[in-house]
């Protein structure tokens, strides 16, 4: 057992932890972080993606007591008092989103390009979801979306928040026409 | 229809919010107290006997609850065919069949134990190619198969023999009308077995209480089907069985139909706790089935100018180890099989042959991408050898108003346009101009082009209802058991709501996770059929509403309800909008100011039912099929790598004919999807099996589905809207097509690019290069 101490979207969290068990274990049975979701369990779809001090890692790889003192964000960290960040946003208006079992690991993919690199090319966002399967969608939606919310925050420019509250008739879904 | 308000209009999913921030619950993240987790031995042989199973030390290890083998669990189960056990007993059938399950107090233990189960196999000679499987010696997958259950009058499983299913279509003289015609063809196609890779694998909760009560929460497509298949199996009344569908993470029919339910519920019922069982992604491959394999042998003949005279279809499904859904496909696959084409003289045979492999099930398409892989390259290769374009022979024969189906249907112009669907996608790829030069001596392009059709394949007396309930403040919930799982149904039922109600968009809801304690009746939601029955019967349904709204409201004003009409929440006198209601005045009844009540909570019920479907003739396979047909058609433009046998996707362009688009946003969002994974079926997706059966690539690591950068450079999205009679609002169903016949138009296009026939999925880069070696060697 490991006793770690770690940062999860904001929040302190110590627990103490097999030798074996995954980050992706400790988010979702003992945290009850379910919003990040296991496809595989062997790194290769990308479901599980979280940021580990910034940078995205299919958690299903990373053991748990690796973490000591790491910073965490999954997609529960994305919204913030209660409002969808401008990614979450994009996807739902740019129909980025189908069964939506991919779409938690793609954001939290999609959160770390623009961390990272706010004025992504098309290509740059291609290859920052390489890793994350999706099976519904056909891609095409899900670039859209990504590219929609950097240039909405390039718009506002580099001080401006990446939160705003909804426009009218998305939170409850209404025409966009 | 121009002053729809929501119909027809791109309104955003109606789950995007839970989806995007992770609330969305699925069966995956769903617990129940002093719930145990279940693991599968599985069988690593493709045909054996089994001779003994030595259970102790899993038994005896500390956590585990129940070690269930198969001798002691006595059920055939099954939808069209009941051929399948819950584990397996005696023999196994398939390498991945399951063996033993345990349940434990963890996921770690119940796979240690079932890593101490021994089992003694003795070896049986397996048949793998159906091919083989047809043969008089060859050894039998279900010695047995005369005793099984099956949906009698529409499956004609053959006693002794690995025949499922044996579907005939019989139209014309065939024999005749190919001896007499001027120019033949016949070739030979496969397609292998394919898996759907939804991104949630199965999952199932069971738990067995006392009396004989159970509760599922399940990744299905089927929460009514699953509830009526586990009363027949296990002798539960229906009302005992509660069956929660959450949140779903992709079906594509790999859930039709009964999945991990039978197991759990075993499980259950031995530990008298709840069992969670989850597949790991290799099951998911390896143990839950996949699409069939399919080997097509196709004769065409036709007069010298072009026209269509003869069709002769012969196609062979590979089963694998259990045809329970597969039955229905060989059947839907011999009634759409000769193409979306005018046939005087067809002959068709379709047989559903059992091997010991993976077992198929339903999927995207529902064998309509394999048959329409043979069809649409033979086609193209008619025009070929008629010296004639390939698209100008397809217009010449497509299906036109006036003209008879193979099982005997009338085509009208309620059927929609296959030819319009044809010559929008040629059009959209400039199919009559020559491709550009590529940029380097070896790259080459070409063009192809491929039709499409589908029917939705379901019993005939599939059906469906709805229940609206308006809430106090005038806002409607609406309740079905249709599943969306990422489709998009229940936005476009809202939108059909929220337009029959005469309601803002804002105040209709759909009630997301299915309960058969709640929700009302639907046959299980496949065949891309949901939006048309789900839609008509909401339609329905809101008549109803708008009815009980005009009868209390009459009452009150004393006025004939035909006085009243609807219009933005409110029911009011025609002309003299001031005297009348807000719903929410109505909705839980009307009280006056006395205080005298009337009326009630107001409930619409609205139901479908699919109508004047016969069973086809066993001899003949006349009858009617389908509740309407749904046509497309693909063009596209590729360029190849001769260097490395690479294709890259310049652009494809898809039209479908929609009868009337409900959403465009989500029906442009199906057609990108669905083409994706047609490319997945195109060009790298298949199993491979070893000599003795065991299977090769059961991961994300060998079994590569497209990624982002295996997006085409461009494509389009053409939805035709040629009104469906009976459609809501004119539309038809749009879901499996978009990937049906992509494989086609893609082979067509490599023949255009290289001049080689390929006839054999997928079209892998190893596969080209090695094709065009071979062809620069014989040049």
């Amino acid at each position: 057992m490991h006793e770690i101490q770690l940062t999860i979207n904001g929040q302190i969290e110590r627990a103490l932890v097999p030798a074996g068990m995954t980050l992706l274990e400790l988010l979702r049975e003992r945290l009850y972080l379910t919003g990040t979701k296991e496809g595989c369990g062997i790194g290769e779809c990308g479901a599980c993606t979280v940021l580990l001090d910034g940078a995205p890692v299919t958690s299903c790889l990373v053991l748990a007591a690796e973490c000591d003192g790491a910073n965490i964000r999954t997609i529960e960290g994305e919204l913030v008092n209660g409002q969808l960040s401008d990614l979450q946003r994009a996807f739902i208006e740019a129909g980025a989103i189908q069964c939506g079992f991919c779409t938690p690991g793609m954001i939290m993919s999609a959160r770390a390009l623009l961390e990272r690199n706010p004025d992504p090319s098309d290509e740059e966002i291609i290859e920052a979801i390489a890793g994350n399967l999706c099976r519904c969608t056909g891609y095409e939606a899900i670039v859209q979306a990504i590219r929609m919310a950097a240039e909405r925050r390039s718009e506002r420019g580099a001080a401006g928040s990446d939160r705003s509250p909804a426009p009218d008739g998305l939170a409850t879904g209404g025409s966009d026409d | 229809m121009t002053d729809l308000r929501y119909v027809g209009h791109p309104v955003s999913r109606d789950d995007g919010i839970e989806k995007v921030s992770g609330v969305a619950r699925y069966t995956h993240d769903l617990s129940v107290p002093g719930m145990l987790h279940a693991a599968v031995l599985t069988s690593p042989h493709a045909s054996a006997r089994i001779l003994s199973i030595d259970k102790s030390a899993a038994e005896a290890l500390p956590g585990v609850r129940v070690v269930l083998t198969g001798d002691c669990l006595c059920y055939r189960l099954g939808l069209y065919m009941q051929d399948k056990c819950i584990l397996a007993r005696d023999v196994v059938r398939y390498q991945g069949e399951a063996v033993v399950a345990v349940a434990a107090d963890t996921l770690d233990i119940a796979r240690e134990a079932c890593r101490l189960v021994r089992v003694e196999y003795e070896l049986l000679e397996p048949v793998l190619d159906p091919g083989d499987a047809l043969k008089p010696d060859a050894p039998l997958v279900h010695p047995d198969l005369g005793d099984y259950d099956h949906m009698q009058g529409v499956f004609f499983p053959q006693a002794k023999t690995n025949i499922a299913h044996h579907q005939k279509i019989r139209k014309g003289d065939f024999d005749a009308a190919y001896a007499g015609s001027d120019v033949t063809l016949e070739a030979s196609f496969t397609n292998p077995p394919v898996q759907h890779v939804p991104m949630e694998t199965h999952a199932t909760i069971a738990h067995v209480t006392a009396e004989r009560r159970v509760e599922i929460w399940t990744s299905s497509q089927s929460p009514y089907t699953v509830r009526h298949l586990m009363s027949v199996a296990f002798d539960i009344p229906h009302a005992n069985i509660r069956v929660h569908v959450p949140y779903v993470g992709g079906g594509f029919g790999g859930k039709a139909g009964l999945g991990l339910e039978p197991l759990a519920f075993v499980l259950s019922r031995e530990a008298g706790r709840p069992v969670k069982v989850v597949a790991t992604r290799e099951e998911e491959f390896n143990t839950l089935p996949s699409r069939q394999g399919l080997h097509s042998t196709i004769q065409i003949g036709t007069t010298s100018d072009g026209k269509l005279t003869a069709l002769k279809a012969t196609y062979t499904w590979d089963a694998g180890a259990y045809a329970d859904y597969g039955v229905n496909i060989g059947r839907a696959a011999a009634y759409s099989g000769g193409g979306p084409y005018s046939i005087d003289n067809c002959w068709i045979d379709s047989r559903v042959v059992y091997t010991n492999k993976i077992f198929g099930t339903a999927f995207r398409g529902f064998g309509h991408l394999e048959i329409l892989w043979g069809i649409e390259r033979a086609m193209d290769q008619m025009a070929h050898k008629l010296g004639m374009d390939p698209a100008a022979f397809r217009r010449m024969n497509l299906l036109k108003e006036g003209d008879v189906t193979i099982t005997g249907e009338a085509f009208t112009a309620g059927h929609g346009s296959p030819v319009a669907c044809l010559d929008a996608a040629a059009e959209a790829i400039d199919w009559d101009t020559p491709s550009a030069e590529p940029e380097a001596p070896h790259l080459v392009r070409g063009k192809g082009i491929a039709v499409l059709h589908k029917a939705p394949a379901m019993p005939t007396y599939t059906s469906c209802a709805a229940v609206i309930k308006l809430d106090e403040d005038g806002a409607a919930d609406v309740l079905v058991s249709g599943v969306d799982y990422g489709q998009g149904t229940y936005t476009v039922l809202r939108q059909i709501a929220a337009e029959e109600l005469k309601i803002p968009i804002e105040k209709s809801h759909v009630t997301w996770e299915c309960d058969t304690a709640f929700s009302p009746y639907d046959w299980q939601t496949v065949a891309s059929r949901f939006a048309y029955m789900g839609g008509n019967a909401v339609i329905e349904a809101a008549a109803d509403c708008i009815r009980q709204l005009k009868s209390v409201a009459g009452q009150a004003l004393d006025v004939s309800p035909d006085e009243l009409r609807c219009e933005d929440g409110r029911v009011f006198v025609q002309g003299d909008p001031d005297r009348g209601f807000d719903y929410s005045e109505l909705a839980l009844g009307y009280s006056f100011p006395n205080g005298n009540s009337i009326g009630g909570p107001i409930i619409g019920h609205g139901r479908f039912i699919a109508t004047g479907l016969t069973h086809l003739n066993p001899d003949t396979g006349q009858g009617l099929p389908a509740q309407y047909w749904t046509y497309g058609a693909h063009g596209v433009e590729i360029e190849i790598d001769t260097e490395t046998g690479e294709i890259e996707i310049l652009k494809i362009a898809t039209a479908i004919d929609a009868g009337k688009v409900l959403n465009p946003k989500l029906a442009v969002g199906q057609v990108v999807g669905g083409v994706l994974q047609g490319l997945g079926s195109a060009l790298w997706e298949g199993f491979r099996f070893d000599a003795d059966g065991r299977f090769l690539n059961p991961s994300f690591v060998d079994y590569k589905i497209p990624t982002a950068k295996d997006v085409p450079r461009e494509t389009e999205q053409i939805l035709l809207e040629y009104p469906q009679p009976d459609g809501p609002y004119g539309a038809r169903g749009i879901a499996e097509h978009p990937m049906i016949s992509v494989p086609s138009a893609i082979g067509n296009a490599l023949h255009d690019a290289l001049g080689i026939e390929f006839n054999d999925l997928p079209l892998s880069y190893e596969r080209i290069l090695l094709a065009i070696l071979e062809s620069g060697e014989r040049a």
